[in-house]
């Protein structure tokens, strides 16, 4: 994985192709331990669960889909056992599952942040818009001085900059 | 052989009732095969749950660094899920073709008990064809 390439932000991100309008309905970022460092959302027009229940049902759902796939990983001869909680990195992991009505794209960082963006299912392929994401989190999150690990994420350039760049999305 | 490392049918409680290895790496067993059946049934319904519109069916493609995962789920809630090749085509129509074969050779089968695991000999040979890349190429017009 290549998140460590340098720490500019490559100038023009690509951009995928998409219908034209916003895009995306929300997003999560969650640490190692399961805890929700950021959640925003746009476009979201159905809730059924209060906002902790949702956090602790999108990180179980990304947890077994993930134990899922590295125990079904066709290629590889060792895949130990199902349910096994596995390092990042660590075996076949997957990078995005598509609905009918969403598509939700996953990224997951050797520090086990996992990065989740949540868009409509027409849109391409969101693996470089993620590590963009990424960059953005490590400018302006990781490299703020006031900011402790493990604590939810609130800076307003860091929302601004993100929003910015989700608007462009598509 | 095509790009298709296995198929997987599942009843709509969860439980599998057909899986067709087609040359993946690595032993599974038959209770690794079950537990991994009754999981995406679970997470198909997670993924509904969790949808920020309405109308959700759950999960049709899932796309790992290794393989992508199609599913299709019939009226009756069976779930039938495909593991190919990454970026494998016409696996939709495979998977319609698949539904098309269990109804006549499954569900026309006086012998065949409804939900319970699938041992029809018809429905094995028409399936072997079905997969082969040649077929599937086919389907794809």
């Amino acid at each position: 994985m290549q998140f460590f390439g340098g720490s500019e932000i490559s100038p023009s991100p690509p951009v995928p192709t998409g219908s034209i309008g916003n895009n995306a309905h929300m997003m999560y970022v969650f640490n190692r331990n399961g805890i929700c460092l950021l959640y925003r959302e746009w476009n979201r027009p159905l809730k059924t669960l209060n906002a902790q229940q949702d956090y602790k049902l999108m990180f179980g759902l990304l947890f077994s889909l993930k134990s899922l796939t590295a125990k079904m990983d066709p290629t590889s001869v060792e895949k130990g056992n199902l349910g096994v909680p596995q390092l990042p990195g660590q075996g076949c992991s997957f990078h995005s599952f598509r609905t009918n009505t969403y598509k939700l794209s996953f990224m997951e960082t050797p520090s086990g942040i996992k990065i989740i963006l949540v868009t409509n299912p027409r849109i391409g392929d969101l693996r470089e818009s993620l590590k963009h994401i990424y960059n953005l989190y490590v400018e302006y999150v990781v490299k703020n001085p006031l900011y402790s690990p493990g604590t939810p994420i609130k800076y307003d350039l860091f929302n601004t900059m993100l929003d910015q760049y989700i608007k462009g999305l598509g | 052989m095509a790009a298709i490392f296995s198929l997987y049918i599942i009843n709509k409680s969860g439980g599998l009732i057909f899986y067709k290895d087609c040359g993946s790496t690595g032993r599974m067993d038959t209770n690794d095969s079950l537990r991994l059946a009754s999981l995406w049934h679970s997470m198909h319904a997670i993924s509904q749950q969790l949808s920020p519109v309405n109308g959700c069916t759950g999960i049709d493609l899932l796309q790992a660094d290794t393989f992508d995962l199609h599913c299709f789920q019939s009226l009756t809630g069976t779930k039938f899920f495909v593991v190919c090749k990454p970026g494998t085509q016409h696996m939709e129509a495979l998977l319609k073709h698949i539904y098309e074969l269990y109804t006549d050779y499954v569900l026309k089968n006086p012998f065949y008990e409804i939900e319970m695991p699938i041992r029809c000999e018809l429905f094995d040979i028409n399936l072997s064809q079905a997969v082969q890349r040649e077929s599937v190429i086919l389907l794809g017009r």
